[in-house]
């Protein structure tokens, strides 16, 4: 209780230089949470649009986004027929623009696809869906921010769209995005017969491994991958995952030379308790435990404030109109136990040197320090 | 007190032996101890004296292993310093230090203060709290235990510098003029408290002072002047 009190009391003797390190650790951890959780949910999404109602995705080998790949109908109508697939649904991304917004995510689908089959239309009739070349279909946010109603004909890349439906989706990508036929996506982006993915339903999921060779032994410009081993190898998530935990990293770092700072500081305008403690007996380890535990109370503060803040931050970034679907708040454990782990880590090598420091301190020479 | 009867007593208990230490400071430019030797006898108080600057600190830390001799040995209940495998052993069980400013944590309350000898050398809390509480009402404390240091007059830190010092019941007690911050009659009683603890408690107790009349009370008188040390003979 009494060690307890000697790691608080100092704490509490520089109120404002304690609360300032905890707040350089809670702004770092708050800016490495919403990075992180809005990558994260980014990545989401974006996997979740490609295993909707799907196991497996085959795509061009080596392609470094899957907006350049290419995926000839043939294959499709091959890999169609082959008995272990309960059906195969060719998926065309692109990019369009229209005035107001530079970038629109845009589905090149069939009418058999479960994103046209099984979303919620709130507006419009599913079976509509593909029968005419410039019908399109949006999603909520989409309309809303392209002010388009049923029926409406909306200005989308350099063409004109009639708006023949309206469907509600969680998913951010697809809640702001344009559905078009794959024949009219195709033909929108010049890659005729062409799909970007081909999204896979087994009959049987045992059968995954014997597909994915299948595949390589077929196609030798195609890859088929199981959805989380694509969600991990693709190099787009790769580096959107890097570069978040980097950024994230770089805060808490700075957050760390401001716990190194007020250590140090901690450490030398109490070189005569230090000293006292040694008199009374203190072992280099209590010493160390001491200057560590205080270091450890301001980054598990900072912690925890900079978790709070981060969860509103993306609470408020949830509530954005122009965000909406874009930002998952659902905190992963893992992403938590991480955040906390690196800023303890953080705050304990920041105290390394002051507690060095404080181990050797020669109580004689310390007791003359005024 | 009678010096003879004193040391006849415990001529065969010797707790602290000074044997030719020199010690100097800025790399020999000061010489502060050349080959001082003496011993002290279990029980008996010491008195240290001395101009400013002759090493009567100096001597009290080489005797809690806080500095070391550049030649010479001292030894603590036989065991040379040096050869202390641990010093933690020798500053938690065998020495206690009180100093002329009392070096209390001023953040923490007086019981909390005497408490940390006992905590950094794992003794139980109930153990501690039963110390504590006897040093206490020796010591006249017993209704300051939860004040904070500044709460207290500079007699009260004192006394408080003494509990702390003796809570893990040392055989010597190490006070570096422990009554030079106090005025004259606090310094007195403050002194008279000490030496009545010591006696109780059976600790032996090396002082330093610049008080003559306290020395005077003491068992044995020791003037130090150019680095040795020669005991006076009351007259």
């Amino acid at each position: 209780m009494i060690f307890l009190k000697l790691i608080v009391t100092n704490l509490r003797r520089h109120r404002i230089r304690s609360f300032i390190s905890i707040a350089g650790i809670a702004f770092s951890v708050a800016a490495m949470l919403t990075v992180v959780t809005v990558l994260q949910g980014a990545i989401g999404m974006f996997s979740g649009i490609l295993s909707s109602d799907s196991e497996i995705i085959v795509f061009e080998r080596n392609v470094s986004d899957l907006f350049f790949s290419n995926v000839p109908a043939a294959a499709l109508e091959e890999i169609s027929r082959w008995p272990m697939v309960a059906h195969a649904d060719p998926v065309l991304f692109g990019i369009v623009s229209s005035s107001d917004h530079p970038i629109i995510t845009c589905f090149g689908v069939t009418a058999a696809d479960a994103r046209i089959r099984k979303a919620a239309w709130t507006a419009g009739d599913k079976l509509t869906f593909g029968q005419h070349s410039d019908g399109v279909v949006l999603g909520e946010r989409a309309a809303e921010f392209l002010s388009a109603k049923l029926g409406d004909h909306v200005p989308i890349g350099h063409g004109v769209f009639r708006v023949i439906g309206i469907l509600k989706t969680a998913n951010g990508l697809e809640d702001g995005g344009v559905f078009m036929p794959l024949s009219s996506a195709q033909a929108f982006f010049h890659k005729d017969g062409n799909s970007s993915v081909i999204t896979i339903k087994l009959r049987n999921k045992d059968d995954a491994a014997l597909f994915k060779n299948t595949v390589n032994a077929k196609f030798s410009s195609l890859i088929g991958l199981e959805d989380a081993e694509f969600t991990r190898s693709y190099s787009q998530f790769k580096i959107l995952k890097a570069t978040a935990w980097a950024v994230g990293g770089c805060g808490l770092l700075l957050g760390g030379f401001g716990v190194a700072n007020t250590m140090i500081m901690s450490v030398f305008t109490r070189i005569r308790e230090i000293a006292i403690l040694r008199v009374c007996g203190f072992s280099n380890t209590q010493i160390a435990a001491m200057i560590f535990g205080e270091s450890a109370v301001i980054t598990l503060s900072g912690a925890i404030l900079g978790l709070l803040i981060g969860g509103c931050l993306l609470y408020a970034l949830k509530l954005v109109p122009a965000l909406h679907g874009y930002v998952d708040v659902t905190l992963q454990p893992a992403v938590l136990l991480i955040v906390i782990l690196m800023s303890l880590l953080t705050g304990l090598t920041g105290a390394l040197y002051p507690t060095t420091y404080a181990m050797r301190v020669r109580a004689v020479e310390a007791l003359r320090f005024e | 007190m009678n010096l003879s009867t004193s040391q006849t007593r415990n001529e065969h208990s010797v707790v602290l032996r000074v044997e030719s230490v020199w010690k100097s400071y800025d790399d020999g430019a000061i010489a502060v101890l050349k080959g001082a030797d003496f011993e002290v006898y279990e029980g008996q108080t010491i008195a240290l004296c001395g101009p400013s600057g002759c090493g009567k600190s100096t001597l009290l830390h080489l005797f809690g292993g806080l500095d070391a001799p550049d030649r010479g040995q001292v030894s603590v209940n036989g065991v040379e310093i040096n050869r202390y495998r641990n010093l933690l052993r020798l500053l938690r069980h065998e020495v206690g230090f009180v100093f002329q400013l009392h070096n209390l944590i001023p953040d923490l309350t007086l019981e909390e203060n005497c408490l940390i000898p006992t905590m950094a050398a794992g003794t139980d809390r109930r153990t501690s709290q039963a110390r504590l509480h006897q040093l206490a009402e020796s010591t006249g404390l017993t209704h300051r235990l939860s004040h904070r240091i500044q709460k207290l007059s500079g007699g009260e830190r004192q006394r408080t510098a003494l509990c702390r010092a003796l809570m893990n019941r040392p055989k010597i007690l190490l006070a570096d003029e422990p009554t030079g911050s106090l005025d004259k009659q606090t310094s007195g009683s403050v002194f008279a408290l000490l030496l009545e603890i010591v006696a109780s408690e059976g600790v032996t107790l090396v002082m330093a002072t610049h008080d003559r009349s306290l020395a005077a009370r003491c068992d044995r008188l020791l003037e130090m002047h150019d680095g040795r040390i020669d005991e006076i003979v009351p007259a």
